[in-house]
């Protein structure tokens, strides 16, 4: 049996949790706590190690999503669940620009862990607030050749975009290597 | 969609990089000491004006030493009904000014409205793409490119400098966006220094030690170039990547990685 893991990260309250739920196969296995700190007290609960959901492909291959911890005082798991990924995902809430340069620096954490393919999700896009993708694209400072995808985490539909698109670069990486 | 939020997040400084980059129209609108609007067309300034504060085409002219105060008072008087492209018609046929006259007061009425923007730290702003121009108003066209440079200026937080450029050994390269004329900025000697080294084999940090500046210098500059869309940051040209230490990925041929991804590809496909 074959397992391989893409990780999903991004700022506190960007919507990684629901991101896994909506297309895990088990019950998220979710180490949430209460929120202590008052300026995080937006949500009840936060993610404090990792919580991850479980796709079986086949008999031989499953997909685990690891979701990080959104609070940069857990940013020392980040590294081990990065350990291995096939690519992440960048989760960014599109209605709390607030939030976009942690998001960035997010973004540069991995992209130094290891050169592997990664999108970033543009969460929230069903709320009114939300911003359009391609100004989030130039908040983030994301070149044009990286993709920035519209998201609901709690969407089943949206978040198999978002994950198929990432699947694609890692294919297109592949075929990139192979042809070098 | 909605672009909004708090200065306090997103600076004016990068709100106009957004407004440049994307080359968008419309309104912007922010609430803080009092309220400021600016009208966009195309990612260019067309019109800025603060509340509470008088914008007519008299006054700018007036303030702008272009008209005596005698004249001012007539043109309240006789032709305070008029809106300011009437205004300015009329002064142009009449002799009294020329269109690059009128011009060059509004514009510079406009840019100090901006600049005096850069000071707001907290404000509420909300920018509408659907928004008419303003009816009446003179609309100019200048470009934010020096706007930005100007304001990136001002930066002087160590830490929001340090959180905008966290790794000094990053190297910069040109954009290849259409419309950046790198001659059409007013770069400051230091920026020019610094434009003179931008290489992707260079680093930022080698950029500083060759343009002797120190952390600080070299993240505000690098900082106004980036904010003002005339570089990018990269990967070092002939640096290695670094590999991960193990990827799933790691000792199958390339056939075996393709057929996994795209096990995978359907499988999400079929959830």
């Amino acid at each position: 049996m074959q397992t391989v893991k893409i990780v999903v990260t991004g700022p506190f309250n960007s919507g990684k949790s629901a991101f896994i739920q909506s297309v895990s196969e088990i019950d998220v296995v979710s180490t949430e706590r209460k929120i202590t700190s008052e300026a995080e007290k937006i949500k009840n609960t936060t993610t404090v190690a990792m919580d991850f959901g479980r796709i079986t492909v086949d008999e031989d291959l499953v997909l685990y999503l690891f979701g990080t911890p959104g609070q940069r005082r857990f940013d020392f798991m980040w590294e081990i669940l990065s350990e291995g990924m096939l690519g992440f995902i960048v989760m960014v809430d599109s209605t709390r620009p607030e939030t976009f340069r942690e998001a960035r620096s997010i973004l540069e954490t991995f992209r130094a862990y290891a050169p592997t393919p990664y999108v970033v999700a543009a969460n929230k896009q069903d709320l009114e607030d939300a911003w359009d993708v391609e100004d989030m694209r130039i908040a983030l400072r994301l070149p044009d050749n990286v993709k920035i995808l519209p998201c609901v985490a709690t969407d089943k539909e949206s978040v198999k975009k978002v994950l198929l698109e990432l699947l694609f670069s890692i294919l297109e990486e592949v075929e990139k290597n192979s042809s070098q | 969609m909605a672009l909004k939020g708090n200065l306090r997040d997103f600076s004016v400084t990068q709100l106009l990089n957004l407004i440049h980059l994307a080359h968008k129209t419309g309104a912007l609108k922010v609430k803080g000491e009092t309220t400021a609007n600016a009208y966009f067309r195309e990612g260019k300034l067309a019109y800025a004006h603060m509340d509470n504060e008088p914008d007519d085409l008299a006054t700018i002219l007036y303030r702008d030493k272009k008209i005596t105060r005698a004249q001012y008072r007539t043109l309240k008087s006789r032709a305070g009904h008029l809106n300011d492209k009437a205004l300015g018609l009329l002064l142009i046929n009449a002799g009294y000014l020329t269109q690059e006259d009128i011009l060059a007061s509004v514009q510079s009425h406009y840019l100090s409205t901006m600049q005096r923007l850069f000071a707001w730290a907290e404000g509420l702003f909300v920018f509408d793409a659907h928004a008419a121009p303003p009816n009446g108003k003179i609309l100019t066209k200048i470009g934010l490119g020096n706007l930005i440079i100007e304001g990136a200026r001002r930066l002087r937080e160590w830490e929001k400098l340090q959180d905008e450029i966290p790794n000094l050994d990053m190297a910069l390269k040109f954009t290849e966006r259409p419309g950046t004329d790198l001659r059409k900025l007013n770069l400051s000697v230091e920026e020019w220094r610094v434009v003179s080294y931008i290489n992707p084999r260079n680093t930022i940090r080698q950029i500083a030690r060759a343009t002797k500046m120190t952390d600080l210098e070299i993240r505000r500059i690098v900082y106004s170039l980036l904010q003002a869309g005339l570089v990018e940051l990269v990967r070092p040209e002939g640096q290695t990547v670094p590999k991960p230490i193990h990827t799933a990925l790691e000792g199958k041929s390339k056939e075996e990685q393709k057929s996994l991804v795209n096990r995978l590809i359907a499988r999400i496909r079929g959830l």
